[in-house]
């Protein structure tokens, strides 16, 4: 008996759990509500298979355990029954894959009018860059990195030249304007996730991947990485501001373009790289430094 | 269809009798011994050790996740080290090795009739392979660097670069090098078990009257032998671009400020070899279990397992589908997008199949006459815990709500509870339901309930909640879950419950581990048949079964596995190996 309490139980906390407790998604700031929309369809038909297989499990275990003198059932197939019962799980499956492959096509196609953007990621840091009056990337080669260019950028493409480098340093976007975020590696895998935007992509060392989304609420989002890339992984945190249109302009009006930051002997750069050693590695050496020494 | 009549079901015997090797010595007995009954026990022992391993790893990273900053020992390089070496002893070298090892050795050539496996020393050696790759993997704790802490999946390039611990010291090379061993040493045993299904078979078994434990095995080795080789490839290509400078996995790469000589290679290659092994590897796991409850379920519920034939046709519908699955752990990879339209299909129709168990499970328990027997408790545990688990998949296979939850606790939660918490039940049954013919004695029924109750309950405790953690944001395989402004206080307040329960239900299994040792010889007696099953295994002259297993004459077999509680019949179970009229279940009717 204490096995049918349990498996009600089970049934009856699991469900309470699922709307009383207090851990729920963050609220969103993307334009992926289709997204949270195909979860709750998920947990409505997921939790009505879950709580009607234990239920019946409780109430076979409560009406057909042993007791003096019973005898099972002889049956050994029922191909009705067994037939209908594929039915309903194929119409369940197609309930939840359909949707799922509709908001998946959006989510792959990007709109054109959406603006490029491209992250960066290395051991453990966030970098940016922004097409500049052009409105092109310039393109770029891990080949290319060194201490003076530490993203890569190709120094002989003339779209590179205008390019606003953001190194180490937050990214701002404006609400309401489709962004195609545009990923690069320079090391390992790492993955760009933003959990209010519920968007995220792996970025591949070699490649260039790709997700959008359109901002739909200012505010300031932290960057986590979701890719597991080394010891430094937890802490590889940044920060996305989402500006309205004026704040946004005026942004990026303060940033620096490549050809500004390559220039010999420039001044107010986000870092003064020296010999061999660039920015990035002297972060990493003091990161894991305070690691250590907790 | 044709009814015949079951002396025609026999077919003659076409080949002699296998003369057995015949151990002389302690050492050719119980060391190097070729009978695939002491081989099992080998495996299984083996497995519990270093699975022990794993468990106090998971403690190890439990105390950081639950009570951060607290324990100043466990750096990240730590616990990534503990992660990885937690995941992949579970998987590889517990799972794999106690399903199809273990389980595998002792129950095919008891349940399909045969005196042993088919290459009875290429199975000896199957295990002292093993065994080498186990000390292998054991060492890398003690050598410089430690072990690698790439996380189980191993993804290059940070595999093999210094920013991960055993990166560029000794981790990472012992792990690939033990791994091979393991690939080797399986590929000798799964060849024996799937020639002894297919070739050793006492005569009038048939393929569709092996019990489901035998499918299961059989499919589940069929597909190991077919998916290893992937992951063998994957680990000789990194071992050569870790060691000889080679590209295979590894582009043009800047590390700490200094351009790498890699050139031209793909991390996302390894992801598709990995994943061509590490998907089938879910029901490389799961199907022994599938098939192992099935039987589990029947014999205690006195009922024949319902939809046999649909069971069969299940299990060999999942295997192959598990292998066009592959990449909907990659649906955030940066593979081509459009991959996630096929993937997310494939993996959504092989929901169909396996819901197809679960139905036929629960319908088995249906006007059945249920004897809640340790065994039964933990099959019940079992539906619960997989259905939970399964369901949570249909999250994560449908590729646009992965992208959310994709590398989060969710994930976690979903993995441990579908293929980490119901096999390991599925194994805990199992145990208990064979530990009689295994040593003769039946385990504590006090201590088994104990264990029970405090397993499954705090599993489905530690694992049923984490789900919700993931839904928040909070990504997987993180040592420090400070400074992150998604994370609340309630959220640490859960993660500290959880780790509490991770110790608790740890302690548990010492108290199995008691029970195991203590009932070898302080057990209630059990006799050859005490569940009153109709396999084969209990049906042995000798409780536990001697070399050779069935004495002088082998077993002739006359009907399906399931015939219990048949009208007409005097006693609730009719052994596979007595003729009658009586039952004979589905097969009566093949021609």
């Amino acid at each position: 008996m204490a096995v049918v309490l349990v498996l009600v139980l089970i049934v009856v906390g699991s469900v309470l759990f699922h709307f009383l407790s207090p851990w729920w998604w963050t609220p969103i700031a993307s334009n992926w509500d289709y997204i949270d929309n195909t979860i709750i369809i998920s947990f409505w038909i997921t939790g009505i298979v879950f709580s009607a297989v234990v239920l019946f499990m409780a109430y076979c275990v409560f009406r057909f355990r042993h007791r003096e003198g019973n005898r099972a059932a002889y049956e050994p197939e029922n191909k009705r029954l067994e037939s209908w019962l594929m039915i309903v799980t194929a119409a369940g499956v197609t309930a939840l894959l359909v949707p799922g492959l509709f908001v998946w096509s959006r989510f792959v196609n990007v709109p054109s009018e959406a603006a490029d953007i491209e992250v960066i990621g290395q051991q453990w840091q966030w970098s940016f860059r922004l097409p500049g009056k052009d409105g092109k990337l310039g393109t770029s080669d891990t080949r290319d990195v060194s201490a003076e260019n530490p993203l890569g950028i190709a120094p002989g493409d003339p779209n590179g030249q205008d390019d606003i480098v953001v190194e180490a340093a937050d990214l701002h976007l404006p609400v309401g304007k489709p962004v195609k975020v545009l990923l690069r590696s320079i090391d390992v895998l790492h993955d760009f996730y933003i959990p209010e935007f519920r968007a995220k992509m792996d970025m591949i060392p070699g490649s260039v991947t790709y997700f959008w989304f359109t901002p739909t609420r200012t505010g300031t989002f932290q960057v986590l990485c979701a890719e597991l890339c080394g010891q430094g992984h937890p802490l590889m945190h940044g920060t996305v501001v989402v500006d309205t249109e004026q704040d946004y302009l005026a942004w990026v009006g303060q940033q620096q373009t490549f050809a500004q930051l390559s220039a010999p002997k420039q001044t107010g750069s986000v870092n003064q790289p020296s010999g061999k050693t660039m920015a990035s590695g002297l972060d990493v050496a003091a990161k894991l430094e305070t690691l250590e020494a907790r | 269809m044709v009814d015949v009549t079951p002396a025609d079901a026999v077919p003659p015997a076409e080949v002699g009798e296998v003369e057995l090797y015949h151990p002389h010595s302690w050492w050719t007995k119980y060391v190097f011994s070729q009978d695939a009954k002491v081989i099992a026990v080998q495996y299984s022992a083996t497995a519990t050790a270093i699975g022990l391993v794993a468990l106090v790893l998971s403690w190890l990273m439990r105390l950081q996740l639950g009570f951060p900053g607290t324990f100043d020992f466990i750096t990240p390089e730590a616990y990534y080290q503990f992660i990885t070496m937690h995941g992949m002893i579970m998987v590889i070298y517990l799972l794999t090795a106690l399903f199809l090892g273990g389980f595998g050795n002792y129950l095919i050539p008891l349940m399909v009739g045969a005196r042993d496996m088919v290459f009875p020393y290429v199975n000896m050696l199957s295990y002292w392979v093993y065994l080498l790759a186990v000390l292998v993997l054991v060492s890398s704790f003690f050598a410089p660097g430690g072990p690698t802490g790439a996380g189980w999946t191993l993804y290059p390039p940070q595999a093999i670069m210094t920013g991960t611990p055993g990166g560029q010291d000794w981790g990472i090379i012992l792990m690939l090098s033990s791994l091979i061993l393991f690939i080797i040493g399986f590929t000798m045993g799964g060849l024996n078990y799937v020639v002894t299904v297919l070739q050793g078979r006492t005569r009038g078994m048939t393929l569709m009257r092996l019990p489901l434990t035998v499918w299961g095995i059989f499919t589940a080795t069929v597909m190991a032998l077919l998916a290893f080789p992937a992951l063998f490839v994957a680990c000789v290509m990194m071992l050569l671009d870790r060691l000889l400078g080679t590209s295979f996995f590894m582009p043009a790469v800047v590390e700490m400020g200094e351009q790498l000589q890699h050139n031209g290679g793909s991390p996302i290659l390894f992801q598709h070899l990995f994943w061509f092994f590490g998907h089938p590897e879910v029901y490389i796991v799961a199907l022994p279990a599938f098939g192992i409850v099935s039987d589990l379920i029947s014999t205690h519920a006195r009922k024949n397992i319902f939809g046999y034939r649909m069971m069969v046709w299940a299990i060999i519908a999942i295997g192959a589908l598990s292998f066009v699955v592959w990449a909907h752990h990659m649906y955030v990879s940066g593979m081509h997008p459009y991959f996630g339209f096929f993937f997310a299909t494939t993996t959504l129709i092989i929901a169909i199949p396996t819901a197809i168990k679960v139905y036929n499970w629960v319908l088995t328990l249906w006007r059945g006459d249920i004897h809640l027997t340790i065994p039964m408790l933990f099959a019940l545990a079992f539906i619960v815990t997989f259905v939970n688990g399964g369901l949570t998949g249909l999250f994560l296979g449908n590729v646009v709500v992965d992208v959310p939850l994709s590398d989060t606790m969710f994930v976690v939660a979903h993995f441990h509870m579908v293929m980490g918490v119901a096999p390991i039940l599925v194994i805990f049954g199992a145990i208990y339901h064979w530990y009689p013919k295994v040593t003769g004695r039946m385990l504590d029924e006090t201590l088994g309930r104990f264990h029970f109750w405090v397993t499954f309950l705090g599993a489905y405790l530690i694992f049923f909640p984490m789900h919700y953690l993931g839904l928040m944001g909070i990504p997987r395989r993180y040592a420090e879950l400070t400074d992150m402004t998604i994370m609340t206080e309630s959220a640490h307040h859960l993660n500290s419950f959880i780790s509490i329960m991770a110790f608790i239900v740890g302690f548990a299994q010492m108290v199995f581990l008691f029970n195991l040792i203590w009932s070898i010889r302080h057990g209630r007696e059990a006799g050859g048949n005490p569940w009153r099953a109709t396999t084969l295994e209990w049906q042995t002259p000798h409780t536990p079964p001697a070399h050779g297993n069935f004495g002088k004459e082998l077993p002739i077999v006359y009907r399906w596995a399931y015939d219990y509680s048949v009208p007409g019949a005097k006693e609730d179970f009719i052994p596979q190996n007595v003729p009658g009229s009586f039952g004979l279940g589905p097969s009566r009717e093949q021609p």
